[in-house]
């Protein structure tokens, strides 16, 4: 079976590291804040700025004054900042996020990632993201493996406009988790009853098989 | 004091000169901190022709989205416009000229604009359509492209508090964009939720220092909120 958005965001999360800074793209990225381990405590930043973004408010506390980055109301946890919009982004230029987490259209074996926009069908713009590529060393792109007519997302080559180019090592897909190294995806762990020839079959870009790819537990 | 106190008693004055062709920056994220009023007086009056730089663009019938339905803006300089679909329209039509700019490098421009830097080398946005056309440097086995710096003939901005000499504090996350904004106008237009005499404000909390500011103006502010999310009780 193919991995929900949910488990997504719960595999994803046991990638956290107490005491990381954590900058999560829109959708399943989301989702993974609920997903921390017990016990472990990492910080949200949000690139609109926020660090320490905390859940939604109650409906007693809505503030048109504290939004996230997908334009949601939500609030500051204790130990929270606010911030403006350049120093956010000296945060994650500058590389002081420990761990990016983003989704995307498309990635290839370069490490390239296109998320951005579709010619002439969706142009919604970049945001945050071609700085966020650009700025973290530690970055996991979470995407569907391949497109409702089964067309991988998993390219030799990105065919749309590029997000960035050669930032890319981790990706985890509905089906499977890889790594890129050396022009080629990796396949390291797959989604609870996907066999490799599914993922095999949904790969277009170079696939390397080891002898034992384990299946993700939760 | 005289000599200090940026304070204006209409929106008239607030931004008198503002004429057509001008490039106007505005603070704001999404409806964040958006200098609402500032952006209703320019629908009065009506010019048209204007660059405006901006993260985002409002929604269709509040914030800068009003300026784009009268019309009013040739060139859009911004990061995001996915809440805006008369923005799509236009530009898929081509008749609205949009300049795509990653968040970062947006923010930065507008911070070098305002700083005296006419432009610096950023890692974001090379090898991708960003970066077309632009010179490349290579900085310890790195590759960054040159990216020029903006700055305009008004900017328009949203405070909390200020005081009269135009020390400006933000609240929030309504921070975002304006700090910066603030110091790359020629003429540098703040409102705010309120005004205080000098000395209320603590000389250590000022997010924008008096000298960025040109014109002050204490307005009344729908505030309206884009996606309002709560938790359940």
């Amino acid at each position: 079976m193919a991995l929900t958005r949910e488990q997504m965001a719960e595999r994803v999360a046991r990638e956290l590291r107490d005491g990381f800074y954590v900058n999560l793209g829109i959708g399943i990225p989301t989702l993974v804040a609920n997903y921390v381990p017990k016990g472990m405590e990492v910080m949200l930043q949000s690139e609109n700025g926020l660090l320490g973004m905390g859940p939604f408010p109650a409906d007693s506390e809505v503030d048109a004054d504290m939004i996230n980055a997908g334009k949601q109301t939500v609030t500051a946890r204790v130990g929270a900042s606010v911030f403006s919009s350049v120093e956010s982004f000296a945060m994650i230029r500058g590389g002081h996020v420990d761990l990016t987490v983003l989704g995307a259209f498309e990635v290839d074996v370069q490490g390239n990632i296109a998320s951005w926009m579709v010619p002439g069908k969706l142009v919604k713009g970049m945001g945050g993201a071609m700085d966020l590529v650009a700025g973290a060393e530690n970055i996991i792109v979470t995407m569907m493996h391949a497109s409702k007519d089964g067309e991988s997302k998993l390219l030799d080559r990105c065919s749309l406009p590029l997000t960035g180019c050669a930032c890319i090592k981790r990706v985890l897909t509905d089906l499977a988790y890889v790594e890129i190294a050396d022009g080629a995806f990796h396949l390291r762990e797959r989604a609870p009853g996907v066999s490799v020839d599914e993922i095999r079959a949904k790969t277009a870009g170079r696939l390397v098989v080891p002898a034992l790819v384990p299946e993700m537990k939760f | 004091m005289a000599g200090f106190d940026k304070r204006v008693d209409s929106y008239e004055a607030a931004l008198a000169g503002l004429t057509d062709n001008m490039t106007v920056i505005a603070g704001g994220f999404g409806l964040c901190g958006i200098p609402e009023n500032l952006i209703a007086q320019i629908r009065r009056l009506g010019v048209k022709g204007l660059t405006v730089v901006s993260n985002n663009c409002g929604v269709d019938d509040f914030g800068l989205g009003v300026l784009l339905k009268d019309r009013q803006i040739r060139k859009m300089i911004a990061s995001y416009v996915g809440e805006n679909a008369e923005f799509e329209r236009q530009l898929l039509s081509g008749e609205l000229e949009v300049e795509l700019t990653p968040q970062g490098t947006l923010a930065e421009k507008i911070r070098a604009g305002g700083a005296g830097i006419p432009a610096f080398f950023t890692a974001t946005g090379y090898g991708t359509p960003v970066g077309e056309n632009k010179e490349v440097r290579e900085f310890n086995g790195r590759r960054y492209i040159l990216e020029q710096s903006i700055t305009a003939d008004f900017a328009i901005v949203k405070g909390w508090k200020a005081d009269w000499y135009g020390n400006v504090v933000y609240r929030h996350t309504a921070q975002n964009f304006n700090p910066a904004a603030a110091t790359a106008g020629r003429i540098t237009v703040v409102e705010v939720e309120e005004i205080v005499p000098p000395g209320q404000l603590e000389p250590s909390q000022i997010h924008t220092p008096g000298i960025y500011v040109d014109r002050l103006i204490q307005g009344r502010f729908e505030k309206r909120i884009e996606k309002r999310t709560t938790r359940a009780a």
